[in-house]
């Protein structure tokens, strides 16, 4: 098995989870949901993460993304180790390093692509015109530039989901994190966001996907397998067919 | 940033017009209850003092009767009789006097031109001006110390005897009537005051002159009674009894004896009203703020639901790294801003109202109702905190939320 996982990390390494364990504490119930992580992403990397539904995909997601955090294990993302952080911390470190696809866009009904797409700017603190810039700019890149003032219900999924990877990509973050980006979405539309992914992937940008999607699985750099809390294979795109 | 706190604003207002409506709705009843009771409650208690004042600030009236318990050797059912003399000594030996004067009281004949009309008239001192609110209408004056040194023949004239003798088109002051058949010169006219208590006739109704000229017009030695103002109204009994004692000592009489000479207190009345008005306005408040804070419970609810409606817009925007100060300071100033909108229409109603008010003519009745700075702030005060209580908790909440469970909603 072909793991990337050294006990130093390069310094072109952005993700670096060691030994990573999350326990849902329900009262009665002790889930252990991930049972012992070790993985490490370089910067320019675009992995798939793969695995059955209740593997444990979502929780290191939600891991990776800063949305939680681990009962044990250290996590370090471009260097800052996330463990006892305030929750405002956390949401720093999210605003600045992560951003977020997902399935469900996620996007707010009521404001316009690009109120949308400006809003991590706005609680990133980035001046009105350099804001403006930047969102047009983003928005530009996904190919919406002419759908910029249109409301989330006048756009089609996959249009919405352009606008969620424009908003991901506003604050310029270490990592993008895309939790079943093509689920919501019919095959045209799907592989068409799977295009804007490759198209990520070939600028250099970190990429952390999951997915069902093997055809998107394939065309990623490495592939990352999850099975019952647990990393069963981790390999290179190429030796997973 | 906070211009992005209240696009958003605006923006969720639209996007939710009923609840935006019952919630302003809610602040603007209550400010509008709150305000304007305590607009009627300062109107009425106004109007109050103003008819009850109408006799007089805060005065005592003594009436001279029968002797009812021997004193000293004499015995009872003996008249007691003041004369200015004994008005002057009493003026200068009472501590805690504000003013006194004598007053002596007969019904004559006043003719003008070809007729005669009956009035009751009242010879005082220039004290009464101050003591029983006899205050001329312009270009007019009550009797001076002057009438009273030199006798003069002059005439204040209550406003219904004037509008009586002279009808509504002539101004009195300055004509000359026969009053007892002597000559008089009207100097003033009564302005009208609402008076709801009196002891010989309504002031409006009467005329005045001065005293000294009323002796020497009836050849009358003794007083008809006579009135006095404490320094202030909480040391009326004090000074009643000093002044009791001091006329007891002077013409033997028993300073108890409640028929010797009679006190009407009326200061009395001013000590209930006091008190019943601050337990009225009281009443009024405390109605009023609890009015406000049922609205304030209300806001919160709403903003409870707002929380529950807006879970997983929350959660998208904790993901994309708003700050719990963020969320927080976001729905503070949405309550912050609804209770302000709420409460400045409120006002604007009740001063609409208070200004309205007047043109129905119910002043005599319940006075007009007056928004009071005191009032007004502190209506502000309690809607400011009303606004910060109902928005702080469910915005601590909304604030709290996992933002991964927030999301899933």
């Amino acid at each position: 098995m072909a793991s990337l996982i050294s006990a130093a990390a390069p310094p072109g390494t952005i993700i670096e989870m060691t030994g990573i364990r999350k326990v849902y504490d329900t009262g009665k119930v002790k889930v252990e949901a991930l049972k012992g992580i070790d993985l490490s992403v370089s910067r320019g990397e675009f992995v798939a993460v793969v695995g059955p539904s209740g593997s444990g995909k979502s929780t290191l997601m939600n891991l990776l993304g800063c949305l939680d955090t681990p009962t044990e294990g250290v996590y370090r993302i471009g260097g800052e180790t996330v463990a006892g952080l305030t929750r405002d911390r956390l949401a720093d470190v999210r605003n600045r390093r992560v951003g977020f696809v997902f399935q469900a866009f996620n996007l707010l009904p009521q404001i316009s692509a690009f109120e949308n797409v400006e809003m991590p700017l706005v609680f990133g603190g980035v001046p009105v015109k350099r804001r403006r810039e930047r969102a047009a700019e983003v928005l530009e890149r996904v190919g919406l530039g002419d759908r910029m003032d249109h409301k989330p219900t006048e756009l089609s999924g996959g249009q919405m989901q352009r606008v969620a990877i424009a908003r991901a990509l506003a604050m310029d973050p270490d990592i993008v994190l895309a939790d079943e980006p093509t689920g919501n979405l019919d095959t045209t539309s799907g592989s068409d966001i799977m295009g804007i992914f490759l198209d990520l992937a070939a600028q250099g940008r970190t990429l952390v996907v999951i997915t069902h999607d093997l055809a998107l699985a394939r065309r990623a750099g490495r592939i990352v397998e999850i099975r019952d809390g647990k990393i069963v294979r981790d390999v290179p795109a190429a030796e997973a067919a | 940033m906070l211009k992005d706190a209240i696009r958003q604003l605006a923006r969720d207002l639209r996007s939710q017009k009923l609840r935006t409506f019952l919630t302003v709705f809610g602040i603007v009843w209550g400010t509008v209850a709150v305000t304007l009771l305590l607009a009627f409650g300062t109107g009425l208690k106004r109007q109050m003092i103003k008819t009850t004042a109408g006799l007089g600030d805060r005065i005592c009236i003594a009436w001279p009767g029968l002797t009812s318990v021997p004193w000293q050797g004499l015995g009872k059912g003996r008249r007691i009789r003041i004369t200015e003399e004994d008005i002057q000594v009493v003026r200068v030996r009472v501590e805690g006097l504000k003013a006194i004067s004598s007053e002596y009281s007969d019904s004559f004949k006043l003719n003008y031109g070809t007729k005669t009309y009956p009035v009751d008239t009242a010879g005082v001192g220039p004290e009464f001006e101050q003591m029983r609110n006899l205050v001329p209408e312009a270009g007019g004056r009550f009797i001076n110390p002057i009438d009273v040194e030199q006798q003069r023949r002059v005439l204040f004239l209550g406003n219904k005897v004037a509008e009586t003798v002279f009808g509504k088109g002539t101004d009195p002051i300055g004509k000359s009537v026969l009053l007892a058949g002597s000559p008089f010169t009207v100097v003033g006219v009564l302005k009208k005051k609402q008076q709801d208590s009196s002891y010989n006739s309504r002031d409006a109704d009467q005329t005045f002159i001065p005293g000294s000229t009323f002796r020497a017009l009836t050849g009358k030695k003794y007083v008809s009674n006579f009135v006095f103002q404490p320094a202030t109204a909480l040391e009326s009994k004090g000074v009643s009894a000093r002044v009791l004692e001091s006329l007891g000592n002077r013409l033997k009489f028993d300073p108890k004896d409640k028929e010797a000479l009679s006190v009407w207190d009326t200061t009395e009345q001013f000590k209930f009203f006091e008190v019943f008005m601050l337990a009225f306005t009281l009443f009024l408040g405390i109605m009023g703020c609890l009015t406000l804070v049922v609205g304030g419970i209300g806001v919160s609810n709403i903003m409870n639901v707002v929380v529950e409606e807006r879970t997983k817009e929350i959660g998208i925007k904790m993901a994309l790294g708003a700050r719990q100060g963020s969320i927080l300071g976001q729905f503070l100033l949405e309550t912050l801003i609804l209770t302000t909108i709420g409460g400045a229409i409120g006002f604007a109603i009740t001063f609409a109202l208070c200004a309205v008010f007047p043109s129905f003519g119910l002043e005599e009745y319940v006075g007009n109702p007056d928004v009071s700075p005191a009032v007004a702030s502190i209506t502000v005060a309690v809607l400011g905190l009303i606004g910060l209580v109902a928005g702080y908790f469910p915005a601590r909440e909304a604030s709290r939320l996992d933002p991964v469970v927030a999301m899933k909603m």
